[in-house]
């Protein structure tokens, strides 16, 4: 029985991670592929099944205008709006969550539960709700197809998370931790920025990638709001979709596209295997 | 403590949210009661005959929401079953700990619009690796974007991969914060494998459970990438989800007086059942 379980659970386990690396290793074969090897016949192991060759990711270095697919510029764009938007969402989300974790509000019949559920219900809004106001919005302040315009948009995604991951984290931050602070002569601020603060620093850690995540992964809010001034890197590799696909540089721009955050999976885990995100996230 | 403190930190986060969004919010109302389109690109008063329309002749509106009922309801289920049997299973030690737990990880980091053009790359009929290999065991080439039946299941395969992930990160979380007495009375106690799971594991991981299937419901119902690039709601309109449809309305055809009819009508839906999933799942979950 013992034995019967076992073998199941690693057999389980063996098939999963295989349909998780299957893509990924496709797309590393294909991104080292030319036209012949991808559309005589399926191919799969370089040298033994076709000749591979560096054009796929030569291309993406290439300036458009010598037939190449410029991504670096989309590359940055996207970082810096990732990050903005990420700075922003945690610096308010993180004052309004404990705003809510510590005081009481009360106004007619809103409470501290109904704010908490104002922020977080902000997720359920579908994107294409949104992008047509935000479309029409934005070109009448002139913003349209701007970097600004795309980071007052992504903080509406990601401060949700952020007010979600902090009020739950400074709900598990004992409440004697300010208190003790205060009778020893801070005022509110210097006690949450110099007691609080420090001791949530695993809590911000995790909504911060996690706001990295939602805002680097995000497609729609992009593709509907930029057209030609300024490109995010998901719009730019999905363009490369259209017409005629190039399966080679499309392959090398996706893999080279979901890499960096890749290594958030690493350090998500350390927090797990620490057990430091258990409190953070619940 | 001096109240006014309070409303400093609250303050600028939730008006930045607010003056960001009463704009939209406001404006897609007011475009819903307007016949705005690409002949007529004004804000006119037509009152309510665009919902007359949706609730009286709109057949595809309500099927596109029940595909999209269907599509992230299954899903979800998928995820939550494998995300927690995932997750039970490197809870404890085993071999690889660590090394699994980040692979287990990693789709949920991928950008899932540009995962779909491999995938696409990948169930592609007569170039892809899918049906490459399962003719070589002597499967016929399947439909994978193609059928409208397998086009819907080819959509779930691709939402399993990308957001088991999420499922199995929250319940991973929670199994790692739960406490340590019960499972030693039940060791105690000589219960087997399947009752602790059962009577132990279970049970302290409903609210945990109910709040990551929320979590998952709320994003699944915004399907929209995965099929933007995979199907395009394609074939015909097999895999089309409310989303698309109002994205083809709105941004393809520029009925924008009716798309914003249909995105209100749609969140309202939306809220309401979101609300009545989360009452029955407490229900059903935590039994006093």
């Amino acid at each position: 029985m013992e034995k019967l379980y076992t073998f199941l659970k690693y057999t389980f386990i063996t098939l999963w991670t295989v349909f998780i690396v299957a893509p990924f290793l496709w797309a590393v074969s294909t991104s080292f592929k030319d036209f012949q090897s991808v559309n005589s016949k399926v191919t799969y192991i370089p040298w033994l099944d076709f000749e591979p060759t560096l054009e796929g990711w030569r291309v993406l270095v290439k300036s458009p205008a010598r037939g190449g697919v410029d991504i670096v510029e989309p590359y940055f764009n996207s970082i810096f709006v990732t990050c903005t938007a990420s700075l922003v969402s945690i610096v308010l989300g993180t004052l309004a969550a404990y705003a809510l974790s510590r005081f009481t509000f009360k106004a007619g019949f809103v409470r501290n539960n109904d704010i908490t559920f104002f922020f977080i219900s902000q997720r359920i809004m579908p994107p294409i709700v949104l992008s047509i106001p935000f479309f029409i919005f934005l070109s009448t302040i002139g913003l349209l197809d701007s970097l600004l315009g795309l980071v007052v948009v992504y903080i509406v995604l990601l401060m949700p998370i952020a007010v979600w991951i902090m009020v739950d984290f400074f709900n598990r931050v004992p409440k004697e931790l300010d208190e003790t602070a205060l009778i020893d002569g801070c005022n509110p601020y210097q006690a949450f920025y110099k007691v609080v603060l420090p001791n949530s620093i695993p809590g911000l850690i995790v909504a911060g990638m996690f706001c990295i995540i939602f805002g680097w992964i995000d497609f729609f809010f992009a593709f509907i709001l930029t057209f030609t001034e300024v490109q995010l890197l998901p719009v730019k590799v999905v363009a490369l979709n259209s017409s005629i696909t190039p399966w080679w540089s499309l392959s090398a721009s996706a893999l080279i596209s979901v890499a960096p955050l890749i290594i958030v999976a690493f350090v998500v885990e350390r927090y797990l295997s620490k057990g430091n995100l258990s409190g953070a996230l619940k | 403590m001096n109240f006014k403190h309070k409303f400093v930190f609250l303050f600028p986060g939730l008006f930045v949210l607010i003056g960001i969004l009463i704009f939209p919010i406001i404006f897609t109302i007011r475009l819903s009661l307007s016949g705005w389109n690409s002949y007529t690109p004004e804000m006119n008063f037509i009152g309510i005959t665009n919902y007359i329309r949706l609730f009286t002749d709109d057949p595809r509106f309500w099927e596109s929401f029940f595909r999209l009922s269907f599509l992230s309801v299954t899903t979800v289920i998928l995820q939550y079953v494998i995300g927690f049997a995932l997750a039970l299973m490197v809870w404890r030690e085993i071999k690889f700990k660590r090394f699994f737990r980040v692979i287990f990880l990693i789709p949920m980091m991928t950008t899932p619009v540009i995962m779909t053009v491999i995938w696409r790359t990948f169930f592609h009929e007569s170039l892809g690796p899918v049906n490459d290999l399962l003719g070589n065991i002597g499967v016929k080439p399947i439909l994978w974007l193609s059928d409208p039946v397998i086009a819907k299941f080819t959509v779930i395969i691709v939402e399993v991969w990308q957001w088991t992930p999420f499922m199995f990160l929250l319940l991973l979380a929670g199994l790692l914060s739960l406490p340590k007495e019960p499972f030693l009375a039940a060791a105690i106690d000589g219960a087997s494998p399947y009752r602790k799971f059962v009577y132990v594991t279970f049970p302290l991981m409903a609210p945990i459970s109910i709040g990551a299937i929320i979590i998952r419901l709320i994003e699944a119902s915004k399907i929209m990438d995965t099929v933007f690039v995979l199907t395009s709601g394609g074939p015909g309109t097999a895999t089309e989800t409310s989303s698309f449809y109002i994205y083809i309305k709105g941004l393809r055809e520029f009925q924008m007086g009716y798309a914003a009819t249909l995105s209100f009508t749609y969140l309202v839906i939306m809220i309401i059942s979101l609300t009545i999933i989360a009452k029955v799942l407490t229900k059903l979950m935590i039994k006093e």
